[in-house]
C-alpha cells in the first residue's frame, strides 16, 4: 500500500494485476464495436461475397455502390426508392417534435419551478408520471384521437404525439435544473417591472444552454429511435425509418442482399451515432438525469 | 387578465394536454378493456372476460414466462458487466475517455438497428456459426436464434450489449462520489483492496443499484423494438413478451378488447416494481429530510 497518494489504493497497488484490467476493458471494448465493424464491413461487401461466405468478413472487393442503392435504389416492400424518403420523414418528424417539446418543456419548466402557481405541484406531478405509463397503454386512444383529427398517416400526427408525450422529459429536465436557479434573482427582476416572458427571455435563457443542449440530444435521439408509434400509425411512404428498416429486412424475394442491408443500417443509425461522438457528454448527463427522475 | 392570458395559454396549454392525455388515455384503455370491442371500440360491460381470455391463453402465459427469465437474466447480467466496467474504469487507467465512449455507444443506437444486427450475427446460416464452419470447425453450433429452448438468450445477450454502458455509466458516477476519506480509513485498517471495495466501497453503491434494476425492469417490461427486428417472438412463439402480444392483438387479430386488457396487465406488472421502488423512495427523503 502505497499510502502518501491521494487516494492510495487507486493508485499504485493493483500494479500487478493492471495488465489484466487492461485485458478485460479491451475484450468488453471489442465486443461492444464487434457488431458495428461487421455491419461496416458487410456494407462495403457485395450481396454475391456475402452470401457465398458469411456475414463476418473482410471485403474482398470493395463494393461502395451499396450506399448509392440503399440510398435510392433499394426496394422497401413493392416501393423501389431507397431508404431516403423514409430518412427524410425521420428527420421532418424529429426536429420539429424535438424543437416544441424543447421549447414548451422549458417555459413549463420555468413556470413551474421559479413562477410557481396555484396547482403547479399536481400539475407537474402528473406529467411527469409520462415517464412511466407503458406506450401500450396508449396505442388506441391515438388510434382514435389521430383518426378523428384526421392525422392518423401523418408526419403531422407522429410530431404531434413526440410533442406531447416528449413534454413528461423535457419538463422534469427543464424544472430540475432551473430550482437550482436562486429566487432572489426572479424577485429582483420582478420588482423591476419584468413580466413572465422578459424574465424568461432575458434571465432564464441565457442560463439554460446545457440544460437545452441535453434535452435536445435527448429527444432527437428518442424520437429518432422511436419505432412502435411510427409502425402503428403510418404504412407506406408515411413511415420512419425505424419502421422501414423492419420492412426491409425482410425482402420480397429471396435474393438476400445484405450488403445494401448492411448499407440501410448504416445511414438509419448515422444521425444518432454522430450526435453522440460529438456530444457525448450531454448524451450521458441526459441519461443519468432521466435515471434518478 | 388579458395582458396575461399568453403567459398563461403558454404554460397552461402544453401541461394540461399532457397531464389530460396521460390521465384521459389510460381511463380510456382500461375502459375498452372491459368492453367487447373487436374491430372497433364498442360500448357494453363483459367483466373481467376479456382478462380471463388473456391470461388463460397460451400466447400470454408463453410471454409472461419469457419476460421473468429475459428481466431477471437481463438485470442481473447488465448489472453485474455494468459493475465490473466501472470499477475497472476507476483504476485510473489511461484511455478512460475513449473506453467511456465506446461502451456507451449502443445506447445512441435505436434497438430496431441492434435487433437487426445481432439478428444476423447469431443467424446459423449466415453468422457466428458459418463463419467458424468456415474456418474449419465443421461441428461447431450456435443456433439459439432459431432454437425454441435458447431463442430467448439471444435477447438477453442483445439487450445486455445495448445496454450494460448505462449501468457502468451510473455506478461509475457512484463510484467517483465515494468519499476519499472512508476508503483511507478502511487502508489504515489494513484492509486489501478486494476487502476494501466488498466492505466499504461497494454497500455506498446499493442505491445507485436500486435504481438501476427499476430502470432496466422497466425496459425489460415494456420491450417491443429489440424484439420485433430480432426474432419477431419466434421461432413460433417462444420469444413472445407481453408488448408483442397487445400488439399483436390490437393490430394482427383485432381483439381490441383483449388488447387493451393486456396493457393494463403490463401496467399491473410495472406498477408492481415501480410502487414498491416510489414507497422506497419516499421513505429514503424522509429520512433524509429528518437526518
Amino acid at each position: 500500500m502505497s499510502g502518501n497518494g491521494e487516494l492510495p489504493m487507486r493508485d499504485r497497488s493493483f500494479a500487478p494485476s493492471r495488465a489484466l484490467i487492461y485485458l478485460i476493458v479491451t475484450l468488453f471494448a471489442a465486443a461492444c464495436l464487434a457488431p458495428l465493424l461487421v455491419v461496416v464491413l458487410n456494407s462495403l461487401r457485395s450481396n454475391e461475397e456475402i452470401a457465398q461466405s458469411s456475414m463476418i468478413g473482410w471485403p474482398e472487393h470493395w463494393a461502395f455502390g451499396n450506399y448509392a442503392m440503399a440510398w435510392s435504389g433499394f426496394c422497401v416492400a413493392e416501393t423501389c426508392t431507397g431508404i431516403r424518403p423514409y430518412m427524410l420523414n425521420s428527420a421532418l418528424i424529429t426536429i420539429p417534435a424535438t424543437i416544441f417539446s424543447t421549447l414548451l418543456g422549458a417555459v413549463a419548466g420555468y413556470a413551474v419551478s421559479l413562477w410557481r402557481f396555484r396547482g403547479d405541484v399536481w400539475i407537474y406531478g402528473i406529467v411527469t408520471l409520462g415517464l412511466f405509463l407503458p406506450q401500450q397503454m396508449r396505442l388506441l386512444p391515438w388510434t382514435i384521437v389521430l383518426r378523428d383529427i384526421g392525422l392518423i398517416n401523418t408526419l403531422s400526427g407522429l410530431v404531434l404525439i413526440h410533442t406531447i408525450q416528449g413534454l413528461s422529459f423535457t419538463v422534469l429536465f427543464c424544472r430540475n435544473y432551473y430550482v437550482a436557479i436562486p429566487h432572489e434573482l426572479i424577485r429582483a427582476a420582478r420588482i423591476d417591472g419584468a413580466g413572465f416572458f422578459r424574465i424568461f427571455w432575458r434571465i432564464i435563457l441565457p442560463l439554460s444552454a446545457p440544460i437545452l443542449i441535453v434535452t435536445v440530444i435527448w429527444q432527437f435521439t428518442h424520437i429518432w429511435n422511436e419505432f412502435l408509434y411510427g409502425v402503428t400509425f403510418t404504412t407506406g411512404q408515411q413511415q420512419p425509418v425505424t419502421a422501414a428498416l423492419i420492412a426491409l429486412s425482410t425482402p420480397v424475394a429471396d435474393i438476400p442482399k445484405h450488403g445494401v442491408q448492411s448499407a440501410a443500417v448504416i445511414i438509419a443509425a448515422l444521425p444518432t451515432l454522430l450526435i453522440y461522438l460529438f456530444g457525448g457528454r450531454y448524451f450521458v448527463r441526459g441519461l443519468t438525469a432521466g435515471a434518478v427522475k | 387578465m388579458v395582458r396575461r392570458l399568453p403567459e398563461f395559454l403558454v404554460i397552461w396549454v402544453p401541461l394540461l394536454l399532457s397531464a389530460a392525455h396521460l390521465i384521459s388515455f389510460s381511463i380510456w384503455t382500461i375502459w375498452i378493456s372491459f368492453t367487447p370491442s373487436t374491430l372497433v371500440p364498442v360500448t357494453g360491460w363483459v367483466g373481467l372476460r376479456n382478462y380471463n381470455s388473456v391470461l388463460a391463453s397460451r400466447n400470454w402465459q408463453i410471454a409472461f414466462d419469457n419476460l421473468l427469465l429475459f428481466g431477471i437474466a437481463f438485470v442481473l447480467l447488465s448489472l453485474a458487466t455494468g459493475l465490473l466496467l466501472a470499477i475497472l474504469l476507476d483504476q485510473r487507467i489511461r484511455g478512460e475517455n475513449v473506453l467511456r465512449t465506446i461502451f456507451l455507444y449502443p445506447l445512441a443506437v435505436s434497438f430496431v438497428v441492434t435487433g437487426t444486427v445481432w439478428s444476423w450475427l447469431l443467424n446459423p446460416g449466415i453468422g457466428i456459426e458459418k463463419l467458424v464452419h468456415d474456418l474449419g470447425w465443421m461441428t461447431f453450433k450456435f443456433d439459439w436464434l432459431v432454437n425454441r429452448d435458447m431463442a430467448i438468450w439471444t435477447i438477453v445477450i442483445a439487450a445486455i450489449w445495448q445496454s450494460s454502458g448505462f449501468a457502468m455509466a451510473l455506478f461509475l458516477a457512484g463510484l467517483r462520489s465515494v468519499d476519499a476519506d472512508i476508503i483511507r480509513a478502511a487502508q489504515i485498517d489494513g484492509a486489501g483492496p478486494f476487502r476494501t471495495y466488498w466492505r466499504v466501497i461497494l454497500p455506498t453503491l446499493w442505491p445507485i443499484t436500486v435504481t438501476v434494476i427499476v430502470v432496466q425492469l422497466q425496459f425489460a417490461i415494456s420491450a417491443f423494438d429489440l424484439v420485433r427486428a430480432l426474432t419477431n417472438g419466434g421461432p413460433g412463439i417462444a420469444t413472445q413478451l407481453p408488448a408483442l402480444v397487445v400488439y399483436d392483438l390490437m393490430f394482427q387479430r383485432s381483439q381490441l378488447g383483449r388488447g387493451a386488457a393486456a396493457a393494463v396487465l403490463m401496467l399491473l406488472i410495472l406498477l408492481a416494481v415501480l410502487l414498491p421502488y416510489g414507497a422506497w423512495r419516499y421513505v429514503r427523503q424522509r429520512r433524509a429530510a429528518h437526518a
